[in-house]
Order: structure tokens, then C-alpha cells, then sequence
């Protein structure tokens, strides 16, 4: 291993460049002739377009056309597409509504592009903007996905009966119900798991562009996955060849799956770039991100735990109403089934699992996967059923849980909700968590909050999450309209220094960095010497994108068989140099050695004479020294862990604040312990957020969006959050040639379960067993004093 | 934004002239509340007049037994004053704990005032130390200053100045801050005065008021326990997602009681 290797904490390389301003964002990119659009949005929540009338718009200062949901008809152009297709319990496919890219008659939700206006500047876009008179017919407006399959309630889709897109289901209600009868306790809860806005800390942004003279298209945009909004956007939406379409998605500041989707916006500034001739740039502000970019979580469940006298799990019975908002995002099915309810065994033996998911359509931005995506939502449903358990039947939950485990030799585990889970230790991790956070003497740290006059609580989460997606013809079979591979370029040059192409995307996990440390590794090249390229569709062969902490368990391994390609034609041109059998030929610390001799070739030495084949086996081998592979995962890979966390309540005012955290994390092999750490630190603080802070509160009647902006949306800061204790246990993922799992989603997904069982613990001694997320001030303290919610 | 004409004046006179003769002219002191507002498109001046240049709107100092805070005095200034810090503790602790760093370092206390946001800091310690608005053209008290929400008794034209607090016997101010916005949902500035003791609530109610119950029990015995049962009715107190009335009638309690013992 070279230094900087695989295990190195090397320093983020992208850091400097990100750190000092030069990066290059979408909205930095200027190109010449440039133009600016404006999106006009609904301000209603649902409501019929009568007519819209732009003449004035169109004359008005530096405007140079405004475009309405009729051009985009005339032009033929589709709506967004549904990259998930979900089937009901009957049967019958989801209803799968249009997706116009501007609305066609009608709107949705309060933000809703409904006009776009293009400009010399972006403020006599918008100056015009307030010139166009569209005259709206309001509609009672419903929000809340439990009142929208009520009876009565307003129709968002003549074809979505109820409201409803798709009614699911995993397993056999008749054995789970068998199971429920042999018990000798049951827990119920009922979760309302709230809504979240991304708040990516870049807004989203767009610039199409058409070139004249080749007929090509070019799209920047703030994009995880620019192959994915090439193949959508062109074969749905805009029908253009890939040939003719470039997408790039150049530094991008976070996406939390936020920027998986295809959006609108990416579709008309391409199109209209063609229609107008010009560059065109849309910016995102922050408002019309609250309003437009997917939100996520936002579920209502009940569910039901049987247990033995033991405490030993005999069956698990959720039921899920899952709010998709308006329109189906691009892989909004997928989340509250796929990803939700075949997580529901988490990390314990539950035999038999059934689970229903009602999908429904609401007048609010649409939902998709968001941090966890799913996973976040299965592990607050068991960890929080767990607890109440372990309070119900008066056991230690730490002990609890571990009477459930999947026993360390189990593996490969056949899960009751399709997953086989190759790896784990729950039991170490836990252990290590417990020993870390002192679990054996919060006793103690109690009484003494006590004497302050706090009430103080721990809670443990364990979670696992599936990873590293997929399977294409497993996803396949599941309803994914796409493969879910990597792929990766290895191009060596000719000096001996390598880039890397690959297909995943970096918007903040520091794969610049990890993925030249994993070429450090196995081919001794200094990390410096590698550059990895990401985000251009001209210039990587293929790329499924980064989401669902992916990149290295799937893109990793691309760039390993890449590598393995890389190495095995140096052995050849090796061995015609050191004049020795190919099969003599050994590759180590970036030398090319004839075993048992000290002759060898250095790696440098290789590559040049690939690029200048005088002495060379050209017979037998190409010259050039450049390998692409590709790689379709085995499984999904299956990360874990156990989060602790202590808070202390104000009993006066009802404030939370957590007093400490840890996290013992199984992540698989680790590439850079510091970026790991990095990764877990953040989703350990959004999972903190959704616990105690972040809520998207629409006005019940209007729709209007009272959680618009930082004056009300509630993003947790720097003093919010402890001090962090984090940990990792590897065991290694059997399925891949790293053994990594992924570490993306993680603290997202254990943080809010443990920080909400803590904050019961805490208010326990008073009587109280479940508090609804985000736990304000306001609600623990009604808690507290018995009242109930004034809202 | 929209388009507006833009002023940057010298002096005090200046301002006033050139706020008076636009057909609708605004004074934009730090610009926190107003420079949000109008890239929102929610207000639409015809002419901005910043004040950001004027000299005498400027500075902290002692006069006998006042602090005089100059209007265009950054919060951040008065945070870190040891003027401030040495005579009224609770002022500089209030300062440092509007906003963050940007705003302290942007805002001033007159656009604070003349502002009146009903959940800003600032108007708590100027009735709550009985603090004197000076403007261009009069002195105007504390208690008459705050009119109502987003309202003051400033006229057309009419410029803050300076605002002059006396120095208290001891004073402490408590904030229960909106965790999204960092605002005060419910803020208690207490101060004993040789005059006798005030208690102004800011954030609970349309405007800064004072809690003469709480005045009266903590003129007899200032201490915790003397408000510690003073009830707060909820009625005509502000109620948002964030908090109900009854929860920040409770907390004017909680704030008072912590404020009288954290006053020094």
C-alpha cells in the first residue's frame, strides 16, 4: 500500500479548490450570449388555469419570450417521467398521473411552474413575470395524506380514485395475524413521521444550451446523476439522442437525494434554449427551493410488535400511509415500499412481517427519497416499537435488543421482507456503543440532572440499512425502470499519473479523494497523481449517479475491475519487457516484478512503453494503457449500527438539548476514516434535526407552505449538537472486491429513533410514552403538564 | 428587488431631507429586516436613504448616568463594549445575542427600534431600562416609543438618533429564542432602577409591554420566587406554529423568574 492508500485519513483533495471559492458551480458557469429564466409558480394549492394572458410580459423591458404550458404541448414535448413503477395489492399497476414540465390547465401544489419568463436580467425576468395575468379557479385544497383518502376529500387525479396511486403490500397478513395470537404482549404505536425539506446548502440551478451548428445540446445542471437526467429527459421528455445531448453536473453543494429527480426547470431551459436561441440560466432562490426541490419522510403509521413472555419478537404489523404530494417525483414510489417496508426486520429475527402502504396524492410538493430514503422511516417504526416494548415489559432495552439479534453467525440472513443480509455484528456494535456512551452509568448522570432540575433520558437505535443499490434485475423485478451499475474509466497516462472516470457523483462525500486513494492502493500511484472525474456525460462511458450511499460500494467496485483490467495487460507488457512468462509476473507497491528475482518494472515505466510501443508486444497487445469497466451489484449491501444518545429536558420550558452522542457504526472496509467520519457527523445532524427541529408545516386549508423559509423552517446549528462520540466495527461486505458497505445515509437514519427514545426516557418517570417528531419546546412541554396539542 | 433611487448623506439634515421629499422614501440603517423585504419584492420604495455614513449617528459613551448608543451602533459593537459590559451587562449580553455574527455585525440598534419587530430584543431593554429615544427633532420616553407592531411614535422624517439608557442597580435580560429564526419567542428584560423595578416582555405580545404585576411583586422583594407565581394570562399574546399563547404566557414567567436571578 502506498501511502494515502485504502485506511489512510487523507485530507479531502477537493477541500482547497471548495474552501478557498474556486470552486465551479452550476450558477458560477456563465456562457456567452447568456440569458436568465424566471419561473412563474402557482401561489395556489390546487386550482384550475382559466387563462393566461402574457402580452404585457412579453413586451415589457428585456424580455425576450415567455413560454406557457400550451407551447410546450405544441412542441410536443412529454411530461417528467416515474423511474418506479409500484403495483397494488390487486395487482394493478400505480396510477401513474402526467408530470408537465409548465401545468396544463391545472395546479397542484403552491409552487407549481406555471410560466417561464426569459430575459436579459434576471430582474426584468421577473419584473415581466408580475405582468402576466393568469386567472386561477381556486380548489378546496386537501394536505394531510390521511384526509386526503377520506371520503369527500378533493380530487387531485381524476384517475386516482380517493386519491390513492398505489395500495401495497409485503407478506402474509393471515400468518402475521396466526403469530399475533401466540403472544404474550403486543406494543402498538401510531407515527407520524414528519416531512422534511432538503435545504441542499447550493440551490438548485440550470443552463441549457443548443449549439447551431452540431445540433447538439448541452444541460448544466445541479444533478447527482447527470446520465440519468440525460436518458430521461431526452428519450421522455425532450425526445433527443443521447448523441445530442450533454449533461453536465459540475461541483454540486449537497443533494441529500434532493438532486436525484428530474426536474422541470432542466427540461424547459434546454428546450427553450433551441426555441430562443440563446444560452439560458435558472437559479433557484432559496423560497422557490422550499417550494420546488422533492421533500421527504412525511408518513403516517401504525404498527404492531407480538411478542413471547421473553421478549423474544414474534411478528411485526405495520400500516403506512405515505404522502407523494402532488406528482410523482422520479423515484417517489420506491421509497415508502421497497426501501421502507423491506427494512422493517432491521436488525432483529422477526419471523413474519406484514406490511401495507398506502400511497396518496396530496396538494403539496412532491415527496421522494431524501437522506435514508425509507430507511429512516422503517428504523424509526422498529426502533421507537422496540423501546416502548422494553418499557412495557419493564426489560433493559439494550437487552432487549440484544435477545432479538440476528446471531453473528447467521449470516447470509434471509430476512421475511426479501433482503438477505450478507454481514453484521449487532452485537458488537452495541457493545461498543454502550461501552462509549457509559450506558451502565446514566443511573447516575440522571440523579445528578436531577439536582440542576433537568430530566435527563437515553435512548439506543440500532439500525441496518440496505446500500449500495442494486441488483438491476432484482430492482428490475421490484418495478426500477433502470439498471442500477457503475461504471468506471481507468485511464492511465502515459507519464504513469491516472484519471478516473466514473459514473458516480460527488457532491460533497469526497470522492475525489477516496477513489484516488483506492487507485493509490492498488496501483501505488501518490494520490496527487490522480484526478477523478465525475458529472460530464461526454466524458464518463456511463454512471447511475450517487444516492443511497452508493458510490463506493457500487463505484468502487467498478473502478476495482477497472483497475484488475489496468494491472492485467501491464503484467503482459511487463513480461515482454523483463523478457519472463506472463504468469511470472507479480504486481505489488506499484512494481512489476518476475517472481523470486529482483527484476522488475515500475508501474511509471509500464505505462510509458504502452503510449510509446518501441519494445512491445504489439502482436498480442494494443498499445494505450486506458480500461473501462462495468459492474452490476451481487446485492445490496447492508451497513449498521447502534446510536446512543442522552438528552437533558428543561422541565420549565420543555427545551431539549442533547447532552451526548455515540455512534458504533459497521460500515464495511473504510477507505478514509476521516471522510467516514465527516459523512456520519452530518446525517448524525440531520437525523438530529428531524428529531428535534425540522418540520414542513402547510397551512391545513390553503396549502400554503408556513415553513418557507429559515425564519420558521428549523435547521439545526453548530450549538444544537454535542460533541460527537463515533466509532466503527467492521465486518466486511461478502459481495464486493472492497467488502465496503457505505456510510452516506447512516447517522440520518439511527439519530432520530435514538434521540426521540431518549427524550421518552427522559419525560418516562412522568407517566409519558410517545412524543410526535420534532420534539419543540412547546409539545414537551404540553407533555409535561398534561395538555394537549394546540396544534 | 425592485429598482429605487439610492441616497448615501452626510448628515443627519441630509437624510431627513432627502427621506421627506421622495414620494416614498425609506431609511435603511443595518437593512436586516428592510433588504430581505425588498428582495422579496414585499415593499417597493421609490427612494433608499442609507444612513450608513453619517458620523454623529455613530458610537457608545457615558454621560453621567446614562449610556448614549448611537443610532447606526452595530449590535456587535454594543456586544463587545466595555462601556456597555462595565455599566449595563444586560445590555451587551442582549446584543450579543440577536441573530448571529452577520446580523451583529450589520444591524444597529436604531433600524432595531425604529423596526419594532415585535419578537426584536432591543425594544424589551429600552422600556425596560426606561431608556430615552433621541431623534432629530425630540426626546422621546421608552414607554411611548413602541406604538404597536412594526409601530413606533416616529413621524415622517423624523430620524432616531441615539438612544440614552440609565444605569440600572442591576438588570438581566432572558430570551426564549424561535429556534428556527433565533428571534424571542418570549424575552424578559428586568432591570432595578432607583426608580423602581421594570419588567418588558418582548416577543409574546403585538409589541413590547410591561408586566406591571410582575414590577409591583419584585418592588417588594427582587427576587425569583417574588414572580415565580405571577400568572400570565394568555389572552391577546401572539400564537404561531411555534408557540401558543398559554406557552408563552408560561414562559414570560419562566423568562422573568431566571432574569431577576441572573441580575447583576
Amino acid at each position: 500500500m502506498s501511502d494515502g492508500g485504502i485506511g489512510a485519513s487523507v485530507r479531502r483533495k477537493e477541500d482547497a479548490r471548495f474552501l478557498t471559492g474556486r470552486g465551479t458551480y452550476t450558477d458560477d458557469i456563465n456562457r456567452p450570449g447568456q440569458l436568465y429564466v424566471y419561473i412563474l409558480r402557482s401561489p395556489h394549492a390546487h386550482a384550475e388555469i382559466g387563462s393566461i394572458d402574457a402580452s404585457k410580459a412579453k413586451k415589457a423591458p428585456g424580455v425576450v419570450a415567455v413560454f406557457t404550458g400550451a407551447d410546450l404541448a405544441a412542441d410536443n414535448v412529454g411530461g417528467l417521467p416515474c423511474g418506479w413503477l409500484v403495483k397494488s395489492k390487486d395487482g394493478s399497476p400505480m396510477i401513474e398521473p402526467p408530470h408537465p414540465v409548465l401545468a396544463q390547465g391545472r395546479v397542484r401544489h403552491v409552487g407549481d411552474p406555471v410560466a417561464a419568463v426569459i430575459a436579459e436580467s434576471r430582474e426584468q425576468a421577473k419584473d415581466a413575470a408580475e405582468q402576466i395575468n393568469v386567472a386561477y379557479k381556486t380548489l378546496p385544497a386537501v394536505i394531510e395524506a390521511v384526509d386526503a383518502i377520506k371520503p369527500g376529500k378533493p380530487q387531485i387525479w381524476d384517475a386516482a380514485k380517493g386519491n390513492v396511486c398505489f395500495d401495497w403490500h409485503i407478506g402474509d397478513p393471515a400468518v402475521v395475524d396466526a403469530a399475533f395470537k401466540k403472544a404474550a404482549h403486543v406494543t402498538k404505536i401510531d407515527i407520524v413521521n414528519n416531512r422534511l425539506v432538503p435545504n441542499a446548502m447550493e440551490p438548485r440551478a440550470a443552463i441549457g444550451e443548443y449549439d447551431r451548428g452540431t445540433g447538439e445540446y448541452t444541460l448544466y445542471t445541479t444533478s447527482q446523476n447527470p446520465h440519468v437526467i440525460r436518458l430521461l429527459m431526452g428519450a421522455f421528455v425532450l425526445h433527443l439522442p443521447e448523441h445530442k445531448l450533454k449533461v453536465v453536473a459540475p461541483d454540486v453543494g449537497g443533494g441529500f437525494g434532493s438532486k436525484i429527480y428530474h426536474y422541470a426547470e432542466e427540461a424547459l431551459v434546454t428546450w427553450a434554449s433551441a426555441k430562443v436561441g440563446k444560452p439560458l440560466k435558472w437559479t433557484a432562490e432559496r423560497s422557490e427551493s422550499f417550494i420546488s426541490d422533492a421533500q421527504g419522510r412525511d408518513h403516517v403509521t401504525h404498527a404492531e410488535l407480538a411478542l413471547d413472555k421473553d421478549g423474544k419478537f414474534l411478528a411485526l404489523k405495520v400500516s403506512t400511509v405515505a404522502n407523494l404530494g402532488g406528482y410523482l417525483s422520479t423515484f417517489a414510489p420506491a421509497i415508502p415500499t421497497y426501501l421502507y417496508a423491506t427494512l422493517l426486520a432491521g436488525t432483529y429475527t422477526t419471523p413474519v412481517i406484514y406490511c401495507e402502504v398506502k400511497a396518496v396524492f396530496t396538494n403539496t410538493v412532491p415527496v421522494d427519497a431524501y437522506r435514508g430514503a425509507g430507511r429512516p422511516e422503517a428504523t424509526y417504526v422498529v426502533e421507537r416499537i422496540v423501546e416502548m416494548a422494553a418499557h412495557e415489559m419493564k426489560m433493559d432495552p439494550a437487552e432487549l435488543r440484544r435477545r432479538n439479534f440476528i446471531p453473528k453467525d447467521a449470516y447470509p440472513y434471509q430476512t421475511p421482507v426479501a433482503l438477505q443480509y450478507d454481514s453484521g455484528d449487532y452485537f458488537s456494535t452495541l457493545d461498543m456503543a454502550t461501552k462509549a456512551a457509559d450506558y451502565a452509568g446514566f443511573a447516575k448522570r440522571r440523579e445528578e440532572a436531577a439536582k440542576r432540575g433537568k430530566l435527563r433520558g437515553i435512548g439506543i437505535a440500532t439500525y441496518i440499512e440496505a446500500c449500495g443499490i442494486a441488483p438491476s434485475a432484482v430492482a428490475g423485478a421490484l418495478g426500477a425502470r433502470a439498471g442500477l451499475y457503475e461504471c468506471a474509466e481507468v485511464r492511465v497516462h502515459p507519464t504513469g499519473s491516472v484519471t478516473v472516470f466514473t459514473g458516480t457523483h460527488s457532491h460533497g462525500q469526497g470522492h475525489e479523494t477516496t477513489f484516488a486513494q483506492v487507485i493509490a492502493d492498488r496501483l501505488g500511484v501518490p494520490v496527487e497523481n490522480v484526478e477523478v472525474v465525475h458529472g460530464d456525460t461526454s466524458k464518463i462511458p456511463f454512471g447511475m449517479g450517487t444516492y443511497g450511499s452508493r458510490s463506493i460500494a457500487v463505484g468502487g467496485s467498478a473502478l476495482i475491475k477497472a483497475i484488475d483490467k489496468i494491472v492485467n495487460k501491464g503484467k503482459k507488457i511487463a513480461a515482454h519487457l523483463l523478457e519472463a512468462s506472463e504468469a511470472d509476473i507479480e504486481f505489488k507497491d506499484g512494481k512489476f516484478t518476475v517472481v523470486g528475482t529482483d527484476k522488475s518494472k515500475a508501474f511509471g515505466e509500464v505505462a510509458f512503453a504502452a503510449y510509446v510501443p518501441h519494445n512491445y508486444p504489439i502482436e498480442t497487445v494494443e498499445p494505450g494503457l486506458d480500461e473501462t469497466a462495468f459492474y452490476d451489484p451481487k446485492n445490496f449491501t447492508f451497513p449498521s449500527g447502534a446510536h446512543i444518545a442522552e438528552v437533558e429536558v428543561d422541565k420549565e420550558t420543555g427545551a431539549v438539548q442533547i447532552v451526548r452522542f455515540t455512534a458504533a457504526d459497521d460500515f464495511g472496509r473504510i477507505i478514509n476514516p476521516l471522510i467516514v467520519e465527516g459523512q456520519v457527523h452530518g446525517g448524525l445532524v440531520q437525523g438530529i434535526g428531524q428529531a428535534l427541529y425540522e418540520n414542513a408545516v402547510y397551512d391545513g386549508k390553503s396549502g400554503q407552505l408556513l415553513t418557507g423559509s429559515y425564519m420558521d423552517y428549523c435547521m439545526p446549528r453548530a450549538d444544537n449538537v454535542p460533541t460527537f462520540s463515533v466509532g466503527t466495527h467492521t465486518t466486511l461486505c461478502t459481495h464486493n472486491p472492497l467488502g465496503v458497505k457505505g456510510c452516506g445515509e447512516a447517522g440520518a437514519i439511527g439519530a432520530p429513533a435514538a434521540v426521540m427514545n431518549a427524550v421518552v426516557n427522559a419525560l418516562a418517570p412522568l407517566g409519558i410514552k410517545d412524543l410526535p417528531m420534532p420534539a419543540t419546546p412547546e409539545r414537551v412541554w404540553r407533555a409535561l403538564h398534561g395538555q394537549k396539542a394546540a396544534h | 428587488m425592485y429598482n429605487f433611487n439610492y441616497h448615501k448623506p452626510s448628515s443627519v439634515a441630509d437624510a431627513a431631507k432627502a427621506v421627506q421629499s421622495a414620494p416614498e422614501g425609506k431609511l435603511v440603517a443595518g437593512g436586516m429586516t428592510l433588504i430581505p423585504t425588498l428582495k422579496q419584492r414585499l415593499a417597493k420604495p421609490s427612494d433608499l436613504v442609507d444612513l450608513g455614513k453619517i458620523a454623529e449617528l455613530k458610537g457608545i459613551k457615558k454621560d453621567g448616568n446614562s449610556i448614549v448608543i448611537g443610532a447606526m451602533t452595530r449590535h456587535a459593537e454594543v456586544a463587545s463594549s466595555d462601556v456597555v459590559k462595565s455599566a449595563i451587562p444586560a445590555l451587551a449580553a442582549l446584543a450579543g445575542g440577536i441573530g448571529d455574527p452577520a446580523v451583529r455585525n450589520r444591524g444597529t440598534i436604531g433600524g432595531s427600534i425604529a423596526n419594532n419587530d415585535p419578537a426584536a430584543d432591543y425594544p424589551s431593554a429600552v422600556v425596560g431600562l426606561g431608556a430615552t429615544v433621541v431623534t432629530n427633532k425630540r426626546k422621546i420616553a421608552g414607554d411611548d416609543f413602541f406604538k404597536g407592531m412594526f409601530e413606533t411614535a416616529l413621524e415622517p422624517g423624523e430620524i432616531v438618533t441615539a438612544v440614552q439608557f440609565p444605569i440600572p442597580e442591576k438588570a438581566a435580560y432572558s430570551k426564549f429564542p424561535n429556534p428556527a429564526s433565533r428571534y424571542a419567542i418570549v424575552g424578559v428584560f428586568v432591570a432595578k432602577t432607583g426608580s423602581g423595578v421594570r419588567v418588558a416582555v418582548t416577543g409574546a405580545g403585538s409589541s413590547v409591554f410591561r408586566q406591571k404585576e410582575m414590577e409591583a411583586a419584585l418592588g417588594k422583594s427582587f427576587a425569583p420566587d417574588a414572580v415565580a407565581n405571577v400568572k400570565v394570562s394568555p389572552s391577546g399574546l401572539n400564537a404561531d406554529i411555534h408557540a401558543s399563547a398559554e406557552y408563552r404566557a408560561h414562559l414570560v414567567t419562566v423568562m422573568a423568574k431566571r432574569a431577576v436571578a441572573a441580575a447583576k
